[in-house]
């Protein structure tokens, strides 16, 4: 990965600066006003603790859910990767002579390649969400957001996208181009045999899955298509449908800042003999890809995500850089922690200092993980695994030698004072830095005061 | 792929829980009581503060949420105020309902409508309810026989009856009532809050992305 690069470009990015300045208005905005008609800290709280209590006996949880949600006609299976996922819905498809699949967001289908894979196996997967289908036309482009997939194209560049590929004249109004999509989707979704969705929660209590969409594509996926396919995280169970209540509460809030989301569907098993619609086959995929190592490490604070982008919402770096720059599916605090430890903390060395360690994703998460914590830990395992640049090491190694010798770390330290004041020329502030010169690239680096510490405790003891 | 594949995906992930979480066969037995306990107990988690007047609470969430709302005093008002609200908005007076209103008087309102499920061309759509949750002006639908889905979603104009007896609170009033009157969850609870929407251009709010344009919500006083 080359964040660093990636990141450069797109904060010089003016037009995308645009993009996420006005996202950035709308969903922080969006979500204050929304959290102050509830109790927020005991809302937080409690949520917290349902997806802990799970967490704690997850083992337990999922088999109690699976017992349910077989008992109602859904078939459990399980999948420790990417590769196992594309296997089994491909199978799936096969079994029941799936030609075309309908898909409802599921980062889990961004995590495997699962569209990739379905066409591979003579099955054409349409998203359905009206960010993921632009960029699934676009050549599928990748995601910049998890719940605002296309939030750096301008509706110019998407006008362009849809004359190009709908063959219909150019139309640029939000809602006509809107209009364009449901038309070509809709012929889409009484075609499909298949529907895949994500779940934003299983329940144990009665096997369902709980899916939140405002688009109404949640719908559509999981009642039209005679199979339904359910790909989610093994971290996903929570107890109750109280819980689920509470849960229901803070989750629309924190991620678009409603009050409520559109709709919201508690699935549980196949269709009954006598219903006139609803799928008569229900597999639910349970995925491991990297969550089951977090079980009882010191990341598992992380599996109580719920998904929600506050985090991304409200992060400084985020809304400098936007999602494509983190260079996985998730962006933002949470795809920071969460990417390291999926693809390999080797693999994604940068992510981790990608934030300023502000808190603000700490403060606004609704389940209160923790994320500079989690960031500072993976900060500490690439030091203790030797993975910092050689640079980086041996500058810190001669800091900790020279932090061993007060008499040459005071010299040294006056010696630096000196140089950093002849570079501020007087001033109060360092414009270009000869031994950073990124760092200075982007800001000014404070002057530090005419002498050190311990030059000035010295004089005043002496007076 | 063969059964034995499966299994070993399962006893693979399962077994790994089950070794990072310490679980022997003597600690799951007082977890096991805990878990049930835990769903015996249904708890709930901390509530924002409701008014009274529920019929007033629903109308006005709703309309906060795009919705349209009135209220009539009687089920037999019901196709009468249907038609005045499609005929107001210039839409077609032919509908398809759920089979359960089929009984109505809908003809002697100039209405043509078809009980049954509704398929891609139907442009009005008109259902009664489960239930509907005042908190945040939310209607819950079961799907069933006689109350199918697709009735309040593929339309372009979804109209719902709500009987004001049917308003709770909640959304854990709603799930108890369920539990009460069903006992097993149907194949799908529907929570639907006002009219489809989407912002992924520009994030500018449009309504009617791929359900209803149009929610109206007709509360029936007596009944």
């Amino acid at each position: 990965m080359h964040f660093k690069a990636r990141a450069s470009a797109a904060a010089a990015d003016k037009a995308l600066q645009a993009k996420l300045a006005t996202a950035k208005g709308l969903f922080v905005e969006g979500r204050r006003r929304a959290v102050a008609e509830i109790d927020l800290e005991a809302t937080r709280e409690a949520s917290k603790d349902i997806r802990n209590r799970c967490l704690a006996d997850l083992d337990l949880w999922l088999e109690r859910f699976e017992r349910e949600a077989t008992r109602r006609g859904g078939q459990v299976l399980w999948a420790r990767d990417g590769a196992e996922i594309c296997r089994l819905v491909t199978d799936i498809a096969r079994r029941h002579g799936v030609r075309k699949a309908i898909k409802s967001k599921s980062m889990l289908s961004e995590e495997a390649g699962l569209n990739a894979a379905l066409e591979a196996a003579g099955v054409q997967p349409v998203e359905t969400d009206l960010g993921e289908y632009i960029l699934q036309i676009n050549d599928n482009e990748l995601p910049s957001h998890i719940i605002a997939p296309a939030i750096h194209k301008t509706k110019e560049e998407v006008a362009e996208l849809f004359a190009r590929v709908h063959h219909r004249p150019r139309k640029t109004d939000i809602g006509e181009m809107t209009r364009e999509a449901r038309e070509m989707l809709r012929a889409h979704f009484l075609s499909a045999d298949m529907g895949i969705s994500g779940g934003n929660f299983l329940v144990a209590e009665t096997g369902s899955v709980a899916l939140v969409t405002n688009e109404g594509n949640g719908r559509m996926v999981t009642t039209l298509p005679k199979v339904h396919v359910v790909i989610t995280g093994v971290e996903k169970v929570i107890p109750t449908l109280e819980d689920l209540a509470t849960l229901m509460r803070i989750l629309p809030r924190s991620a678009t800042g409603q009050t409520i989301s559109n709709y919201f569907s508690v699935l549980t098993g196949v269709k009954r003999p006598e219903d006139t619609d609803g799928p008569a086959h229900l597999y639910f995929i349970l995925v491991d890809n990297g969550r089951v190592d977090l079980v009882g490490s010191g990341f598992q604070d992380m599996l109580r995500c719920i998904r929600c982008a506050a985090c991304i919402n409200h992060c400084p770096v985020y809304q400098t850089i936007g999602g494509h720059a983190y260079g996985w599916v998730y962006p933002g605090p949470m795809g920071s922690v969460l990417t390291p430890l999926y693809v390999g903390i080797e693999n994604a060395i940068d992510l981790p200092h990608a934030a300023t360690l502000c808190n603000q994703c700490g403060v606004v998460c609704p389940v209160k993980i923790p994320l500079p914590e989690l960031m500072r830990k993976l900060r500490e395992q690439q030091v203790e695994r030797g993975l910092r640049p050689w640079g980086e090491r041996a500058a810190l190694k001669l800091w900790a030698w020279l932090a061993r010798h007060p008499r040459l770390y005071a010299l040294a330290a006056k010696l630096g004072v000196r140089y950093l004041n002849w570079l501020a020329e007087g001033g109060d502030r360092i414009r270009v830095m000869g031994i950073a010169p990124s760092w200075t690239a982007g800001r000014d680096f404070p002057a530090p005061e005419g002498r050190t510490f311990r030059e000035q405790y010295l004089s005043r003891r002496s007076k | 792929m063969r059964n034995e594949e499966l299994n070993d995906s399962r006893e693979d992930i399962l077994g790994r829980i089950r070794s990072r979480l310490g679980r022997t066969a003597e600690n799951a037995v007082p977890a096991r009581a805990d878990i049930e306990a835990c769903l015996a107990r249904r708890e709930q988690g901390p509530r924002p503060a409701v008014e009274d007047d529920l019929v007033a609470r629903l109308r006005s969430r709703s309309e906060a949420l795009a919705s349209t709302a009135e209220i009539v005093s009687r089920p037999e008002e019901v196709p009468a105020a249907v038609a005045r609200y499609l005929a107001a908005l210039s839409l077609p007076l032919a509908a398809v309902a759920w089979p359960q209103l089929a009984g109505l008087d809908w003809a002697g309102a100039g209405l043509q409508v078809e009980g049954r499920a509704a398929c891609g061309d139907d442009l009005v759509g008109i259902t009664g309810v489960f239930c509907a949750v005042a908190e945040t002006g939310t209607l819950a639908l079961l799907s069933g026989p006689d109350t199918p889905a697709s009735a309040s979603l593929l339309p372009e104009t979804h109209i719902a009856i709500v009987p004001a007896s049917r308003i709770l609170r909640g959304m854990e009033e709603a799930f108890n009532l369920i539990r009460a009157e069903c006992g097993e969850l149907p194949r799908a609870v529907n929570f639907i809050s006002g009219p489809s929407r989407t912002g992924d251009i520009e994030q500018t709010l449009v309504l009617g992305a791929h359900g209803p344009y149009r929610v109206h919500i007709v509360i029936v006083a007596g009944a």
